[in-house]
């Protein structure tokens, strides 16, 4: 965010031409007249969200860790779990730093190559950036419906959980340098690399990797060193249907074993692109209306970002959940409305605000199958 | 045909036709082209038995059924020779349909996800199928997709765009601008490849994936058209001194934000485009406004764009601090990389596809640089040993998908195929093992690596890696 509004309240001339011209509507170009008008200072106030590593935008306000916890546990521990721990939905937010990286602002797992992936936290170098994207975009069903004090508590007690600040931390505009000065892999970044155009970070003018192309006798041993194993042949569906059906090439049928060299070639391809068995049609189907309606729904109440159709996400697949209550509309439309915990596993899901008809089409929905 | 001597030695004698037998113009379905095949396979058997009896009787026939599209033993394709209900019946009339299809017989050709990559779909990825596309340009349906947050279909009469600057004097008068008046301005059309960072990501420790479509997929190239930044920012009076950065924020949920390079926005490359390939936008594509940034990663082509600001440091938001930095092995992470280096894809054959005799074959595939034009691609048809320079077909344009072809005959033994491009700054493609020594196996992004695809003895195409 810029400081535009203080300044421009400071400097009542400027105030005054730009209020006019944002009041008359009137446009500032010469080149392309009647293109574009002078923005209000309320238009800018209300999308110049940005926080810059320097702290240029941060809105004043603060936050302790203890608030965080409550925030968090609301809204954010269900696709994120309660320690920031959960790769269940997101990459994991917390863990992989040591008090020796606040210390040197290094994270040093980060040269081990056996530890399981790479948290946030063991990324992230500023501590704007987790404030700026927390602001304008978390929670994720919900994006920029915290307010600053409560970004402001959930980013202290995000770096709370990694060590970072202690447990009776508040954060705020004013201490954001000092946790600034504790993030662990604050001196992790470089941009000497060929990879941004232009001079702004100095930067190096030559690519790292340097390569003569060679033409000819080039290699004189050459290996598989890698390939997708045998039992990864299907992993992607069904490699037929991924390929148009005509063409100098098809595609390989992988829904069954590779017939592999050795067998009559001719024996081989045609196995490859042999016919598939016709698919039994599905029996009778629940009417289409009712299907697409609830579908369209789930949708509109993003239900779907903690449901999969057939997939668990967070919360059960919809199918799981037709399995378990086939028949209990109402069951389900009760729960919808008033939330549910430990039926399914330890993350509760929060009463949701929807109308009662949509979470009675929902319900039915589910209650009839899911039916697709 | 092509040079024998090179690669792995083919020849021609004894070499079929190359074919099976070709589907008349696409007008079989699935089954119909198995049972294409089927009848082949049983044309086979005729050749065999008539080639006995040709032996005995002393005649040529041989020679004329030698052929993977055999003459059926009634004398004649029933596919030419009982002629087909659309040649003799009446067809559709005009505009069946307002916005046209694909034929049905296209159904396969579809963007996909990649199973298990995300664990939702608004925050995910889906695959443009290269393996079916030809020359350069994408169909706008097929356009690979990244969403961080869930697309939305927004209403361009409510759309606005916002030009300000991160302090007072960066830029003179902030604006805002309506779609009815970025499309009053002055408008360029460019023709752009699109990359994700991390194109090819999966594969930089071993390989993860079957088929083009998942290893190279995050690719699209399409005929951009809007109007250059610049002229905006120098509409809102930017001063291009003190601002050394440019803020692109989007409108969606994620507001994706990222710092635009200024000297691409001083060259007047990046545009902020509301057409792509004749018509606007596609909503899963940034409908009605999104960031052209010609030859870098597609997360700063920022969709739903509301907002430039224009200012005097560098932004560090989450997808260039958290996110689409380069780990290197001595643990550092490469911040702001932002070009994508010059690369290719063989597109056919490839991965997951079946070849179905030996024989000749066109070999093509999708050359790119981000740093201007591809000057020239080399395809391998024995693991790297030799090199053949393929045919770069034109329009070969910076920044874009050039489409390269190659001749070749498959002797039926199994090789490797690859491509390996240079651009006009020099710079020419690594394999992984060039890639690795410099930057590891963890660094996710920005893998330009050599692609190897292994055509077994039985025709079909596996994704390999080699030592």
């Amino acid at each position: 965010m810029s400081k535009f509004l203080e300044a421009i309240a400071a400097t009542s001339l400027v105030c005054m031409v730009t209020l006019s011209a944002a009041q008359s509507g009137s446009t500032v170009s010469t080149k392309y007249p009647g293109v574009g008008r002078a923005a209000t200072l309320k238009e800018v106030a209300a999308w110049d969200i940005d926080v810059r590593p320097d702290f240029k935008g941060v809105p004043a306000g603060s936050g302790s860790v203890a608030q965080g916890q409550d925030i968090w546990e609301a809204k954010c521990a269900m696709c994120h779990g309660v320690f920031g721990e959960s790769n269940e939905v997101f990459s994991p937010l917390i863990g992989g730093t040591t008090a020796e990286d606040v210390k040197t602002g290094h994270v040093a797992r980060l040269l081990d190559a056996s530890f399981p992936g790479r948290t946030t936290l063991m990324k992230v170098a500023t501590v704007s950036t987790l404030w700026d994207y927390i602001n304008r975009a978390m929670p994720w069903n919900a994006p920029k419906s915290l307010t600053p004090d409560e970004v402001y508590a959930v980013t202290a007690f995000l770096l709370n959980l990694g060590g970072v600040v202690p447990d009776d931390f508040k954060l705020s505009n004013k201490n954001m340098a000092e946790a600034q000065a504790r993030m662990p892999n604050r001196n992790g970044m470089t941009t000497a690399h060929a990879l941004w155009p232009g001079q702004e970070f100095g930067g190096k003018a030559v690519p790292d990797v340097k390569v003569v192309a060679c033409m000819k006798n080039c290699v004189v041993d050459v290996k598989v060193a890698s390939n997708l194993p045998d039992f990864a042949r299907n992993a992607h569906g069904n490699l037929a249907e991924q390929n148009r059906d005509v063409g100098a090439q098809h595609g390989a049928q992988t829904n069954r074993p590779e017939v592999k060299a050795g067998a009559s070639p001719a024996d081989a391809k045609l196995a490859a692109v042999a016919p598939t068995p016709t698919p039994t049609p599905a029996k009778a189907e629940p009417a289409v209306g009712d299907s697409k309606a609830a579908m369209t729904l789930v949708n509109k109440h993003v239900c779907t970002a903690c449901h999969g159709i057939q997939q668990k996400i967070v919360g059960p697949a919809f199918t799981d959940i037709a399995k378990k209550y086939a028949g209990k509309a109402d069951y389900i439309a009760a729960k919808i409305k008033s939330g549910s915990s430990g039926l399914w596993g330890s993350i509760p899901m929060p009463a949701q605000t929807l109308g009662d008809t949509d979470a009675k089409v929902i319900a039915t929905w589910l209650a009839a199958g899911a039916p697709k | 045909m092509e040079d024998r001597s090179e690669g792995n030695r083919v020849t021609f004698a004894g070499i079929h036709s190359g074919r099976v037998q070709k589907a008349p113009e696409s007008f079989l379905n699935a089954d119909g082209v198995r049972s294409v095949f089927a009848e082949a396979k049983q044309g086979r058997r005729y050749f065999l038995r008539n080639a006995f009896a040709a032996a005995a009787a002393g005649t040529a026939v041989a020679t004329a059924t030698a052929q993977g599209n055999p003459v059926p033993p009634e004398g004649g394709d029933t596919n030419i020779l009982n002629l087909p209900n659309h040649s003799k019946g009446l067809g559709q009339g005009v505009a069946t349909d307002g916005y046209g299809k694909p034929s049905q017989f296209e159904a396969n050709v579809q963007r996909r996800q990649s199973p298990g990559l995300t664990q939702t779909t608004q925050s995910s990825v889906s695959f443009a199928p290269l393996q079916s596309l030809f020359g350069i340009v994408t169909p706008n349906g097929l356009h690979f997709e990244r969403h961080h947050q869930g697309w939305w279909d927004v209403d361009p009469s409510k759309h606005r765009l916002m030009v300000n600057g991160s302090e007072p004097g960066m830029v003179k008068t902030p604006q805002v601008f309506t779609l009815d008046e970025m499309m009053r301005l002055p408008a360029v059309s460019r023709f752009h490849f699109i990359e994700c960072g991390a194109n090819t990501g999966m594969e930089w420790g071993n390989v993860a994936v079957p088929t083009a479509q998942y290893s190279h997929g995050m690719l699209s190239c399409s005929e951009f058209t809007g109007v250059p930044l610049i002229t905006l920012l120098e509409l809102a009076g930017a001063d291009l001194k003190k601002g050394k950065f440019v803020l692109a924020e989007g409108a969606d949920g994620s507001s994706m934000t990222r710092t635009i390079p200024m000297s691409q926005i001083l060259s007047g490359e990046v545009i902020v485009a509301y057409g792509q390939n004749g018509e606007m936008l596609r909503p899963e594509n940034g409908y009605p406004l999104r960031l052209v940034v010609p030859g870098v990663q597609g997360v700063s082509w920022v969709k739903y764009l509301r907002r430039i600001e224009l200012g005097d440091k560098p932004y560090a938001t989450k997808d260039e601090a958290i996110h689409y930095m380069d780990l290197m092995p001595d643990g550092q992470h490469r911040q702001y990389t932002s070009i994508q280096e010059c690369k290719s894809v063989v597109t056919t054959p490839s991965g997951g596809q079946v070849l179905l005799d030996k024989g000749f074959y066109n070999i093509t595939g999708l050359a790119w640089s981000g740093r201007g034009k591809v000057k020239k691609v080399d395809v391998s048809v024995d693991g790297g040993r030799n090199w053949r320079t393929a045919r770069l077909e034109t329009p070969v344009l910076s920044k874009c998908l050039t489409r390269f072809n190659l001749d070749w005959v498959w002797d039926g033994k199994p090789t490797i195929i690859q491509s390996r491009a240079s651009d006009d700054t020099g710079y020419v493609q690594p394999s992984y093992k060039q890639s690795r020594a410099v930057r590891g196996t963890r660094s996710i992004y920005h893998n330009n690596s050599i692609q190897s695809w292994l055509v077994q003895e039985n025709g079909e195409v596996k994704n390999v890696q080699i030592s």
